[in-house]
């Protein structure tokens, strides 16, 4: 069920924090990928009537990262189907999207909560490479 | 309750060419079937009408207000299609339009002055039309469908015509590409009285599966809609925001779009979700209708190309995906 998945994906910031404090706790052990499990990258991604700042971005297939999304002027949507990313980003707070791809490629992200007549036009692209 | 006439011939939707307008004739195959008096009935106690032949019109994506380079012309496909209908032999006495009526504004008062300009020139269809609308984005995303409501009335909603029964689903209200929880629940409740081989027709603005996601072409709770349709085996779904014709099937749903009324956008295996040019020389290509008239069986179907009111501007280009599907022999596209 799609609104499962995406319940699983977004989360705030401080939950997460806490989150990756016990698994520090815990002894994780230290390898690359286990390093990237407990502190992934967080890239910064601004919304704004309409377009997306960076409009383009590149994820490593199997690599998880923090979509850290803020917009500066209203509620925007951040979809992609193929990436598995449905979400709005509010006016007043941050959003963090867990993201990890499991498939190389170029996907195109869209704002599919309408802002205005240039929405139509509002998306950024996530290239994925191996 | 059991109902043993033929469902595929209990209801035929025959679109006609999407494009200024779709012509649906709806035949209601009944009245030589083994069983249909039982469904016939029922309907008539349900409805008030039992199921007939009749013709009905759809418009969509008239987006008064927009004047740009995919369409300078503005309004004109629009009063054309008016034009048009009102020279008909014999007019259709329902029309739908399914959504972005208005182009969006900046200004609020600029968007009321839109809505009153569809008002003004879908008012001047003669023949005392009923006319059935539904919101697009540009008509209710932003404001969560206030003015839709002010101008339009309920942005969904159901009823009976003929026997038939429409229902409108709002799936650009909420900002996003959904019809939500609660009105999903509403239209359970409504179609709950029916039997399940009852007609049902829904219209509504953007597509109701993943067609072109990625273009916002789909809605997010789509599968949600389609399940609860699912039990009902004469469902035909009506759509617009695409700007051109497409046809998909799940189960036994038919899905129609509709041409707009003011430009296209390309076909969904194209790159880019860039308008089509306009052509000065044929500024309405692609537009004009063709209308289907059939027994009330369904058999024997006449075809009838009806041109634009305004000569200049007529063509009929592109009508054979429609005659495929009025042969029940559809496929996906």
């Amino acid at each position: 069920m799609k609104t499962t998945m995406f319940r699983n994906k977004v989360f705030n910031t401080a939950f997460f924090a806490a989150a990756c404090g016990i698994v520090l706790a815990a002894g994780a052990p230290k390898t690359n990928l286990a390093s990237a499990e407990v502190n992934p990258k967080v890239i910064e991604i601004t919304a704004k009537k309409f377009e997306f700042t960076p409009t383009e971005i590149t994820l490593k297939k199997g690599e998880p990262v923090i979509l850290r999304l803020t917009s500066s002027d209203r509620v925007h949507g951040f979809m992609s189907k193929p990436l598995k990313i449905d979400t709005d980003i509010p006016n007043d707070s941050t959003k963090d999207v867990s993201v990890t791809p499991d498939t190389a490629g170029n996907f195109t992200v869209i704002c599919d909560h309408y802002c205005g007549t240039g929405h139509g036009n509002m998306k950024m692209k996530i290239t994925v490479v191996e | 309750m059991e109902n043993k006439f033929d469902r595929r011939s209990f209801l035929r939707v025959t679109g006609t060419a999407l494009s200024i307008g779709a012509l649906y004739s709806v035949f209601p195959g009944l009245t030589r079937k083994a069983g249909a008096d039982g469904i016939t009935r029922t309907l008539l106690e349900l409805n008030g009408e039992a199921p007939a032949p009749f013709s009905f019109m759809q418009l969509s994506d008239t987006h008064v207000g927009f004047n740009g380079p995919p369409d300078p012309l503005g309004t004109k496909a629009f009063e054309s299609a008016v034009a048009t209908i009102n020279g008909l032999k014999n007019r259709p006495d329902l029309i739908i339009v399914t959504g972005d009526l208005t182009h969006d504004a900046d200004s609020p008062d600029e968007h009321a002055k839109r809505f009153k300009l569809f008002k003004e020139i879908s008012g001047k269809i003669r023949g005392g039309a009923q006319i059935k609308v539904v919101p697009g984005e540009n008509d209710a995303a932003l404001d969560g469908g206030d003015m839709f409501r002010e101008f339009m009335g309920p942005t969904h909603y159901s009823f009976d015509h003929r026997g038939v029964h429409f229902v409108a689903l709002d799936n650009v209200s909420a900002g996003r590409p959904e019809v939500g929880a609660a009105q999903i629940a509403w239209m359970k409740a409504d179609l709950a009285r029916f039997p399940k081989t009852a007609p049902i027709i829904v219209f509504t603005h953007r597509p109701l599966f993943d067609l072109k996601p990625e273009w916002e072409w789909f809605t997010s709770d789509g599968d949600d809609v389609m399940n609860a349709l699912a039990p009902y085996e004469n469902v035909t779904v009506l759509y617009g925001h695409i700007h051109r014709e497409n046809f998909h099937q799940a189960g036994t749903t038919k899905m129609y779009a509709a041409r707009s009324l003011i430009f296209a956008f390309p076909d969904p295996s194209m790159p880019a979700k860039k308008p089509l040019p306009f052509d000065k020389a044929q500024p309405f290509k692609n537009l004009g209708i063709r209308r289907v008239n059939g027994n009330a069986d369904g058999s024997d179907l006449q075809l009838e190309e009806v041109e634009l009111a305004t000569a200049e501007f007529s063509g009929t280009v592109g009508m054979d995906q429609m005659l495929k599907h009025g042969n029940n022999d559809a496929k996906d596209e």
